[in-house]
């Protein structure tokens, strides 16, 4: 078989493609210790490099990265993605993942990391003074970064202040035709549901689910700015929303219309009366086996460091995790609030419970 | 060899995912079969019918009339008809969101002009299944188009003269002869529409229907740990489907065979409409590319004008990479396409043949999955070499997270494509061709290279450049499976768009238009010169507009 021709193109190719890989910043451990380099090393012993998969997809993240890297000299390389498919990424790498940081956006996300045993436990004293414990790991496994509270919009001219006033209102038959929430599938509103099957155990929460089903104003569809506009515009008279995308719509100078938007609903703090507002987090955890885990826990150091929460959090208009932080103006001109203080991986742990529940409902 | 060994390689990460399908999935599954399962099915088959009805129609009816029809504006329509195909359907769906959902200008100024508020009028979801097919057809039809012009451009007059002589209309030719003499092509570009439809993840999620591939990213993604199993198992129920579209093509086809019987072309007829006849032709042919391109790439200008991504600089940086990538892939896609080609016409087995047609199926799977597939056999590599590679590069994984993955996955998704166009124009190729090259002294390989290869050479090009467009418009392999700090045009795109900033994501999603724009004129020019042979004979009819044709004859003619 002299059909060999076909591979040379071929192979000059993949190496032309390997050699791609190689020169860019892919390899990153080039020089690094054996993953096994445990806590005890010192930062010396570590290339210059963290290498982190994230989440989180906004553009201020970079900017903190980028300050990172200017104070301490470490360089920050990224993969961003999707959570479930970078866990997946993770799980399949294993141990040789040449991955030290794992940035997750929800609790639920968290709590399954921390089920397939991605994180690494880290004991850092900086880290437990600064974040309070209901925002954290108990071991350490992983650490929230920022908040951010689920919160209830209403129609200025046509709902009175005080008309709702907790989640479950929402499934009041009152408002039968006047709820906008996004789909099923969403992190955040799986969190929800865990929070309420934590709150009134698995029965009452099924059917608080099933009355909020049949109070929709629509198919739950877009996200949660889409939620805000519709409201606004109209096609329903509350909506559920994370507090960011409504101080984000607030701010947004170059849009008009969202401005509109924003000023056209008022904000909710729900469940102010009882166990509180629903508060979700953002966080990160070292992943077992991370070539750099100093490097790792300096930069979660960091992150949850003054300056950076500025922009880690305040960039995104979410809370910052760290307590004494100011928050930005529109957040603070949301007012005070009571938030639930379950910790983040008890309703974390109910998300499957949560999402077959929301399926039998008929919430997509 | 090369076709088990290539077929091989491209059909383990389907495999990998199909081997989990008897798993146990605690639950899961059953679950899943009694609360959405039949929600998934249902709009599923009902897309895939909306979709295959109407790209077929749209497709064919604008590849004969700016194939065999004179009216005004034909030129520019031959080519302006591929334009869609550079549009990707997330951000056509995103587009026609933005401009006519119930809180879009559209409707808000209908409202305000009126005065209506909501109930006091009717307008179409947008969000709907309806939405889906129309946003779907128009971004697909240029493959039925495309499959369809080429079956047509390369036709022979004489069959269609016997038709007239014998008494049949126009129409009738159409439908009894020029229709069923293109549809294997036709076929072949269906397929592939109702493969990309199957596997459609970005619009159809953005429009809030629930198929399978939203289905499989949802139960990926759910918080359990037989999540994956679970989500395979749905992939397999979508392989399924798949099987049955194609076993049902390949049976009503049967024993029939389409290729030609003599080489000798003459040129096209083309019949001259008139007067209003011509002008709605053009205004036919004009609807699909106004609203699969012109309306989109419309409301992203007007976006990046108004705002537009506020990092311009890095554009540029993430736009050579996407062009890097995308002609990386298409050579390569090109390459492994003719090697699986060739060496089933060589010596076609029942081995290779199934391997090639599970090779193939790559296209219906969602982008998820297919990533997924891919890290399994990956990973399992890096960790047999791991010896060798950290002696030689000093870190573990060397081939998982690396340009080599990102490709692999691009090659399991997209060689159905080029595969296709290779073999529908292989399949025109008659076997007295192979016979008269072989008697003649070339060996199996040299009648290859010399012979067939020349004669390919449309085909070829039309291969890579459709699998460049669709690597410039891929997003959830790339995301999972690319380096660090390697980003793309469309990754950058849902960045911003999955952070609900479509303003800012407007000025990316222009530029990936853009990249996706080169292969496609790229792709009308080949197919300008599809026409095997110039004019024997001159056309009886109107012989018009074929300077072109007789003088660009491919050199690939005179070999014959």
């Amino acid at each position: 078989m002299t059909r060999s021709w076909l591979f040379v193109p071929l192979a000059l190719l993949l190496a032309f493609v390997t050699a791609c890989g190689g020169s860019g910043p892919s390899q990153p451990a080039s020089t690094s210790d054996a993953p096994e380099a445990g806590a005890a090393d010192s930062p010396q012993t570590e290339d210059s490099v963290v290498n982190v998969y994230s989440a989180r997809h906004y553009d201020t993240d970079d900017q903190v990265f980028g300050a990172f890297e200017e104070e301490t000299g470490i360089k920050v390389h990224i993969v961003e993605g999707d959570s479930a498919a970078l866990l997946e990424r993770l799980r399949r790498e294993g141990e040789e993942s040449p991955a030290d940081l794992f940035i997750a956006v929800d609790a639920g996300r968290l709590f399954h990391a921390e089920q397939a045993g991605i994180f690494d436990s880290v004991t850092s004293e900086i880290l437990e003074e600064r974040i309070p414990a209901s925002l954290r790991h108990p071991e350490g496994l992983w650490f929230g970064l920022t908040k951010r509270a689920r919160v209830i919009v209403y129609a200025k001219d046509r709902v009175e202040a005080g008309e709702i006033n907790t989640y479950e209102d929402l499934a009041d038959p009152k408002w039968q035709g006047r709820v906008l929430i996004r789909s099923s599938s969403n992190v955040y509103n799986q969190s929800l549901m865990g929070a309420m099957v934590a709150a009134h155990g698995e029965p009452a929460a099924e059917e608080w689910c099933k009355g909020l089903v049949a109070n929709l104003a629509r198919k739950p569809q877009g996200g949660d700015r889409d939620q805000v506009r519709a409201v606004a515009a109209g096609e329903g008279d509350v909506a559920v929303v994370n507090s960011y995308y409504l101080a984000q719509m607030i701010a947004a100078t170059d849009k008009p219309e969202d401005q509109a938007a924003a000023a056209a609903v008022g904000i909710v703090f729900p469940n102010q009366g009882d166990r509180g507002t629903h508060v979700n987090i953002s966080g990160a955890g070292v992943v077992r086996g991370a070539p750099h885990r100093q490097n790792a826990i300096r930069l979660l150091e960091y992150l949850t460091g003054a300056d950076a929460q500025a922009i880690f959090a305040g960039g995104n208009k979410e809370y910052a995790v760290v307590d004494g932080y100011a928050a930005v103006p529109e957040l603070e001109g949301f007012g005070e609030f009571q938030e639930d203080s379950v910790n983040a991986s008890v309703f974390g742990s109910s998300g499957q419970q949560a999402l077959r529940m929301m399926d039998r409902c008929g919430w997509r | 060899m090369v076709v088990v060994l290539v077929s091989g390689i491209i059909a383990i990460p389907i495999l990998a995912v199909a081997s989990r399908v008897g798993a146990d999935t605690g639950g899961l599954w059953r679950h899943l079969a009694s609360t959405v399962l039949s929600e998934y099915l249902r709009n599923t088959l009902w897309l895939v019918l909306g979709v295959g009805v109407s790209t077929v129609v749209l497709g064919v009816a604008t590849a004969w009339a700016v194939t065999l029809c004179r009216f005004p504006g034909r030129s520019f329509f031959r080519w302006a008809l591929l334009l869609p195909l550079a549009m990707p359907t997330y951000l056509s769906a995103y587009a026609y969101t933005d401009l006519l959902q119930f809180s879009g200008p559209v409707q808000s100024s209908l409202r305000s002009l009126f005065d209506w508020s909501r109930g006091d009028y009717y307008f179409p979801e947008i969000r709907s299944l309806y939405g889906a097919v129309i946003v779907l057809s128009l971004a697909l039809s240029p493959y039925v188009y495309l499959a369809a012009r080429a079956a047509f451009v390369e036709q022979s007059v004489c069959v269609l003269e016997v038709s007239r002589t014998l008494g049949h209309g126009p129409w009738s030719s159409f439908f009894r002869v020029a229709l069923p003499l293109a549809r294997p092509s036709v076929a072949v570009g269906l397929s592939l529409v109702l493969m990309e439809t199957l596997a459609e993840f970005g619009a159809v999620d953005y429009f809030a229907v629930d198929t399978f591939a939203t289905g499989i990213y949802r139960t990926f993604t759910m918080p359990d740990d037989h999540a994956l199993t679970a989500a395979a198992q749905l992939a397999a129920c979508l392989l399924l489907l798949v099987a049955v579209l194609v076993a049902a093509e390949a049976w009503s086809r049967r024993a029939a065979r389409f290729h030609h019987t003599t080489i000798r072309h003459r040129e096209l007829p083309s019949w001259r409409l008139s007067g209003l006849r011509g002008w709605l032709t053009s205004l036919i042919c004009v609807v699909p590319i106004l609203l699969g391109f012109g309306v989109p790439a419309a409301v992203f200008v007007v976006e990046s004008w108004r705002a537009g991504d506020p990092r311009l600089d890095s554009l540029w940086h993430l736009g050579l990479r996407s062009l890097v990538l995308g002609i990386m892939a298409g050579v390569l896609a090109l390459a492994l396409a003719l090697a699986v080609a060739f060496g089933r016409r060589l010596r076609p087995t029942p081995l290779s043949r199934s391997l090639a047609r599970v090779a193939g199926i790559g296209y219906a799977i969602p982008g998820v999955v297919i990533a997924i597939g891919v890290l399994i056999p990956l990973v399992w590599l890096d960790r047999s070499l791991s010896g060798w590679s950290e002696v030689l590069f000093g870190s573990g994984l060397i081939l998982s997270g690396s340009l080599v993955a990102v490709l692999y996955g691009y090659q399991v998704r997209f060689l159905a494509l080029a595969l296709g166009v290779i073999r529908t124009g292989l399949a025109r190729i008659g076997p007295s061709i192979d016979g008269a090259a072989r008697t003649l002294g070339r060996p199996a390989l040299g009648m290859l290279t010399s012979v067939h290869l020349p004669m390919l050479r449309g085909s070829a090009a039309a291969a890579a450049a459709l699998v460049f467009v669709e690597v410039i418009k891929e997003l959830p392999a790339t995301l999972i499976l690319r380096p660090f700090d390697f980003d793309t045009l469309a990754v950058r795109v849902y960045q911003l768009a999955s952070d609900e900033r479509l303003s800012e994501a407007s000025t990316g999603a222009l530029a990936v238009i853009l990249v996706g724009l080169v292969p496609v004129v790229a792709l009308s020019h080949v197919l300008d010169r599809a026409r095997p042979m110039g004019p024997i004979v001159s056309g009886p009819i109107e012989p018009a507009e074929s300077e072109e044709q007789s003088e660009e004859r491919p050199d690939g003619s005179s070999e014959r």
